[in-house]
């Protein structure tokens, strides 16, 4: 297996994204991202597309954007892995370039979601998990999937609506400085908390919003990335592991058992210990489409034991010089969640905070030199850890 | 207003707008309201039902109208799936035999569903929760209590069979026991 490395990446606005197509949506991130490598789309070799779609009207995503980018003719795939599609697109270029495959991969996330109108979408993505069994009798929402999750912390370990809000006000005040962020504006607690509810106990400033976006990265191997940038990031890992469709086949509704699974596998093959694995970290992405799941991704990842991710936000432990600052993007809650881009755009944002190129106010102290990002499809149906570093990953 | 009929009505209303569009320019092409910004109106609908097989799990829908809930269980290891499922995977020509699922359960987790998707936009607020029976099988179904405030994690509530309205077909219900 050779060393991958991020040597471009684009990022669009996210937000109401109408006045482009799917295509246009991704060739903006698409030809930023091979700007940033000095290539052109002849150098590519390898091309992944991650989109959800259902709500936008191309079925064959990845031929369309391939098409208008230039780019027909290359090994090209979609792939989808509901929420966590993006990172599925990562991994699967990384593996093209590590295995010897291509030199050069480029993987693509793009949504849009507001090519159906909103109550089209919230079926949409509620079918998501078992149509047959959840959604056809019980008319399940995605936030009422990740309710089900806030109810059961709530009563175990004693967190309140508040603790949640908390969780948006610090990603709204981050979001603040993205202007990337489909919400780049501050909120009080008090906002979160009067908002009213869609799924109960989340409101609606618990949630994500349905959002149009793209996200590109370009990946190389070792050899070429040195010839091709002086500040490569290095791919150390990504693990990835996946849930029971059905919620109800399900143990336990505190934390996603895909989310520590991938975690467990990526630190191990990142050569990290899977307790208190904040210390390695300057900066994480998580994926809080709810606040509720923010708080679980705390724990799930190992920066806290089990129970305490809440007591981390009452401490305003996630915030720059807290014990690891936790989406200072905005996260998806206030940068916006198109859900087929969202894994690429982590790993876009982490590549710059690792080489000090976002906004000023939040911006990482970077001294380990070392991030994570964690995307979780649907309700930890599928789940991906990708460990992102400035050194060299060691033993290869 | 429901929302179902909010999105009905913004529908009919950008739909009002494209055929004006036609009638004098020729092209369903009209400006967003919200954004200001060119918008094709698209002029293929299709309508989504889906043909779902249940062949295998007959046996589950005709319990229904024995005012059962079954499940099945392996007969090689015991395992009990449920949703049920004919297949026993992991086991050599894994057979499985149908159960009666216990009345008996308690409230594992819940939620009441406030914005609701647009085909189940025409009922009333409801909950939906995740009980664990007394043979330790969770079944995911509406509960039968609206307010946050009346439902707590471990009551007691049964499983039962009930007319789901207006559609009028039997499906599952999970019913609060009076405490």
């Amino acid at each position: 297996m050779r060393n991958v490395a991020i040597v471009g990446y684009g990022h669009t606005k996210f937000g109401v994204r109408n006045e482009v197509n799917l295509a246009e949506l991704a060739y903006e991130a698409i030809r930023e991202a091979l700007e940033k490598a000095g290539l052109e789309p002849k150098d590519v070799e390898h091309v992944v597309v991650s989109n959800v779609g259902g709500w936008s009207s191309e079925p064959l995503p990845a031929v369309v954007v391939a098409e208008y980018a230039g780019l027909s003719g290359k090994p090209l795939h979609r792939v989808e892995a509901a929420c966590a599609s993006g990172s599925s697109a990562l991994a699967s270029a990384y593996e093209a370039v590590a295995s010897g495959m291509a030199d050069i991969a480029l993987a693509v996330g793009v949504e849009k979601m507001n090519e159906s109108p909103t109550p089209n979408v919230v079926e949409l993505i509620g079918r998501a998990g078992n149509y047959f069994w959840e959604f056809q009798n019980f008319g399940l929402t995605f936030p009422g999937y990740y309710a089900l999750y806030a109810t059961a912390y709530m009563n175990k370990y004693g967190a309140t609506e508040e603790d949640f809000c908390r969780v948006a006000v610090k990603n709204h005040y981050y979001a603040s400085m993205n202007p990337k962020a489909q919400f780049p504006r501050k909120i009080d607690l008090e906002t979160c908390m009067s908002s009213r509810y869609i799924a109960w106990p989340i409101k609606l400033y618990d949630s994500s919003p349905i959002t149009d976006g793209a996200a590109a990265v370009v990946l190389a191997s070792e050899e070429v990335a040195k010839k091709l940038t002086d500040s490569p990031v290095w791919i150390h890992s990504i693990g990835m592991a996946s849930g029971t469709a059905n919620l109800s086949r399900r143990d336990d509704f505190t934390g996603l058992m895909a989310a520590q699974l991938a975690a467990r596998a990526a630190y191990k093959v990142a050569g990290l210990e899977a307790e208190n694995t904040a210390r390695y970290f300057d900066v994480a992405e998580v994926h809080d489409c709810f606040t509720i799941a923010e708080v679980m991704a705390y724990e799930d990842l190992g920066f806290v034991k089990r129970g305490e991710g809440y007591k981390l936000v009452r401490e305003g432990q996630t915030y720059i010089g807290g014990l690891i600052p936790v989406n200072l993007s905005g996260g998806l809650k206030a940068k916006g969640h198109p859900l087929g881009a969202t894994g690429i755009s982590m790993a876009v944002e982490l590549t710059k905070q690792l080489l000090h190129e976002v906004e000023p106010g939040r911006q990482a102290t970077i001294n380990k030199g070392m991030a994570v990002a964690h995307n979780v499809g649907g309700t930890g149906h599928y789940a991906y850890v990708t460990v992102l570093g400035l050194e060299k990953p060691r033993g290869r | 207003m429901s929302q179902r009929q909010e999105a009905d009505a913004y529908l009919k209303q950008l739909e009002a707008y494209a055929n004006a569009m036609k009638s004098s320019v020729g092209v369903p092409v009209i400006v967003d309201p919200k954004t200001n910004v060119a918008i094709w109106y698209d002029q293929r609908e299709m309508r989504f039902k889906f043909l779902i097989s249940v062949e295998r799990t007959r046996r589950f829908f005709e319990a229904l109208s024995e005012g059962k809930v079954l499940a099945t269980r392996c007969r090689q290891t015991g395992e009990v799936f449920f949703p049920p499922q004919v297949d026993c995977p992991g086991v050599k020509d894994g057979e499985v035999e149908w159960v009666e699922l216990p009345r008996e359960g308690e409230l594992v987790t819940y939620t009441v569903i406030y914005t609701k998707p647009y085909s189940f936009s025409h009922y009333d607020d409801y909950t939906v929760g995740i009980a664990r029976l007394s043979n330790g099988v969770q079944v995911l179904a509406w509960v039968r209590e609206r307010d946050p405030k009346r439902l707590r994690v471990g009551m007691k509530v049964r499983l039962e069979v009930v007319k789901r309205e207006p559609e009028g077909y039997l499906t599952y219900e999970l019913v609060p026991e009076q405490p």
